[in-house]
């Protein structure tokens, strides 16, 4: 599918430093701005908007290359190809991988704040 | 430079808006780490809103953003900065060229993509805020220079006003003067004056000061006040060009100077006189259309100290029709649209192709308008031409002052005696015509009073104290020999004096002026003069010449000699203004 890593190590330790005492905040926004957009998504691909779709994988996309989740940030690369194209028929898929990676960015980050 | 360095370091405030909480979290970390003040919003609308009330120095927009979109704020946002220059940004991750060109053409100036990169973000920040502070600076100094500029204008029309009321324009409005003068004409440097002299004739004087603007006009102040004040009373062109000279000298910075040029036109001896320092070459013109140069002969006013200074006027006969013409050298700088000059040649030119009955000023004003084709344009020339009129035909000037007739002193008395040397060094005339001037009925009479004066102390001093025959004038080699004994008894005047008693007092319709001058001279048998005899037929080597006698005779109600002809008295009548003038007619 990819072969890009599920968490960057190296963007996440600049932003532990930058951040300081508010990496954990930092994290804990992503994840819940994250869960926001995946909720998003599907009323879009329910009600069938590709281009709510788009600009909300867009977004979204955005922020996971931010916080140093480059595979996630390229699924949802993908979605927004998907909303683009009006190709709403691969987005259930798209939604499954989404789902699927976000639940291993959360595992990692987990691991990382317990360190 | 190290404060500008300091400056692109110092804190700004900076705008972000991003609807991603964790993207704003981290770029809001990231720019308080390094120092600024920041203003956080989710969408464009609030960042409208926080841009109107906040006016932050940067802003930072997400290009994708519910509510209003990034593109349709930063179209806001420019609209409301105006003038003020605040960099905008777009944060995006958009990467296709289209996307990101309409950014652009919303107003933004650069992007940011994503992830953030914290030299990237710092590096662009201190570049746009390098541009953001050149252009602050560049619109502080356009407002200053606009500022300045609107108060150097406001203070030249006041400085103008001024040197109006102190600079009035004389007589140039007489019938014998034809002029032209940029009303800006002070701030280019130019100044032209001319008063009628209290015993007729009159006093030309053009000047143009080095340097352009208030500087030059400074200069031309107290120039116009010497010009007025000592030509009113009655001092001649040499004492007031060294006058000018000597305060210019004192007043004026050196390398700034006044070329300048005097007439005393004297209609009655039909002769001008001349002082040209500096200016270009005047000219003498006669109806024929024949023309004599004029040309400066002197440093200009202003160089010379006073004992080095020399006031010396040439003398030109001058017969009624001539005229006088004289330029400064904004009129030979004038210049066509390819820059050349009308220059000398222009003048020479137009002079020589006179015809009989053009009038000089004219056919300048014309020549130099033909040249130069757009006259209008940066006018910064004066040109002034005085014709030679018959005294007779010179219409009486107006008063400048309407005096009331009570006012000032009425019944007065004073006696002013001038002894030994000084009766050689000093003129007591302008004093005495002061005396006289402060009663206001006098004043619309000040050029017979000067008159009267300048005979009664010049027939007293020659003729009573020096004994100088006054038949010696009346051939050519007399009149040398006339002055030359003049001086050589001058230098010998121990135990002599002139003494001038002024006596005025009020009568129901105007008032009487008694002159009274007295002399430590011999006298003479004014029983047998001829002129006091019959009062007609001229005089041979009496002590007082036919013209002056009869003059004095024609001015005053009467004239007395007591004791042995060396005290002469005349009573001079004046009514109030409406009588005065039927007198007159």
């Amino acid at each position: 599918m990819t072969d890009k890593p599920h968490l960057d190590e190296e963007a996440l330790a600049e932003l532990r430093d930058v951040m300081e005492d508010e990496f954990e905040v930092l994290i804990q926004t992503y994840l819940a701005d994250s869960r926001d957009r995946i909720r998003a998504l599907r009323e879009a691909l329910e009600a069938e908007d590709s281009d709510a779709f788009a600009k909300t994988a867009h977004s979204f996309k955005g922020s996971c290359i931010n916080i140093g989740a480059p595979r996630l940030g390229e699924i949802c690369l993908k979605a927004e190809m998907a909303g683009k194209e009006s190709r709403l028929g691969d987005a259930p898929d798209l939604l499954n991988d989404i789902d699927q990676e976000f639940a291993q960015v959360i595992h990692g980050l987990d691991g990382l704040m317990a360190r | 430079m190290d404060d500008s360095a300091a400056e692109y370091s110092s804190p700004l405030r900076i705008l972000i808006a991003d609807d991603s909480d964790s993207d704003r979290l981290i770029l809001k970390t990231l720019l308080k780490r390094l120092g600024h003040e920041v203003l956080d919003v989710a969408n464009g609308l609030d960042a409208v809103s926080v841009f109107q009330r906040e006016a932050p120095d940067l802003v930072l927009l997400d290009a994708l953003m519910p509510i209003m979109d990034g593109m349709e704020a930063a179209r806001q946002i420019k609209v409301l900065a105006g003038e003020r220059l605040v960099p905008l940004i777009f944060l995006t991750s958009l990467s296709e060229a289209g996307a990101l060109a309409r950014c652009l053409e919303a107003g933004g100036d650069d992007f940011l993509g994503k992830p953030y990169n914290r030299i990237i973000i710092e590096a662009k920040i201190k570049a746009f805020n390098r541009m953001r502070l050149m252009h602050q600076t560049l619109s502080d100094q356009r407002d200053l220079i606009r500022e300045r500029n609107r108060q150097l204008t406001e203070e030249q029309e006041i400085a103008k006003r001024v040197f109006d009321n102190v600079a009035h324009s004389g007589c140039l409005d007489a019938a014998s003067i034809r002029y032209h003068a940029s009303p800006q004409s002070i701030f280019n440097g130019d100044v032209l004056f001319a008063s009628p002299r209290p015993a007729g004739g009159m006093l030309i004087f053009m000047g143009d000061f080095t340097g352009h603007g208030l500087p030059a006009a400074i200069g031309a102040m107290p120039v116009a006040e010497i010009f007025y004040g000592m030509t009113n009373k009655g001092f001649n062109g040499e004492d007031v060009l060294r006058e000018i000279n000597q305060k210019l000298k004192r007043i004026l910075p050196t390398g700034m100077f006044c070329c300048g040029a005097m007439i005393e036109a004297d209609f009655k001896l039909n002769q001008i006189q001349i002082w040209n320092g500096g200016l270009p070459d005047g000219w003498l013109i006669r109806p024929s259309g024949e023309h004599l140069a004029l040309p400066s002969r002197h440093l200009p006013l202003g160089i010379l100290s006073p004992d080095q200074f020399n006031a010396d006027f040439e003398r030109v006969g001058a017969a009624p029709g001539d005229r006088v013409l004289m330029m400064t050298d904004g009129f030979l700088e004038s210049a066509d649209s390819e820059g050349n000059v009308f220059g000398e040649q222009g003048v020479t030119g137009t002079l020589d192709q006179l015809e009989a009955h053009d009038h000089p000023f004219d056919a300048m004003m014309a020549a130099v308008h033909r040249f130069t084709g757009n006259f209008e344009d940066g006018d910064d020339l004066t040109l002034c031409c005085l014709e030679m009129m018959d005294e007779a035909g010179l219409a009486p000037l107006p008063d400048r002052a309407s005096p009331s007739a009570l006012a000032g002193p009425a019944e007065w008395r004073c006696t002013y005696e001038i002894r030994e040397r000084t009766l050689g060094e000093f003129s007591p005339l302008p004093l005495l015509l002061h005396i006289c001037m402060e009663v206001p009925g006098l004043r619309r009479k000040s050029g017979e009073i000067y008159t009267l004066l300048a005979e009664l102390y010049n027939n007293a001093l020659e003729h009573g104290v020096l004994e100088l025959p006054s038949d010696w004038k009346h051939s050519p080699e007399g009149f040398g020999r006339y002055y030359a004994e003049r001086n050589r008894r001058l230098a010998n005047v121990e135990g002599h004096y002139i003494r001038i008693t002024l006596h005025h007092s009020l009568k129901p319709d105007g008032g009487r002026l008694r002159v009274v001058c007295e002399d430590s001279g011999q006298g003479f048998d004014f029983r047998n003069h001829p002129s006091v005899a019959s009062g007609i037929s001229p005089p041979k080597g009496g002590r007082y010449a036919g013209r002056g006698l009869l003059l004095l005779k024609r001015l005053a109600e009467t004239i007395r000699f007591h004791e042995q002809g060396n005290h002469v008295e005349i009573v001079y009548d004046w009514q109030f203004a409406r009588t005065a003038e039927d007198r007159d007619d």
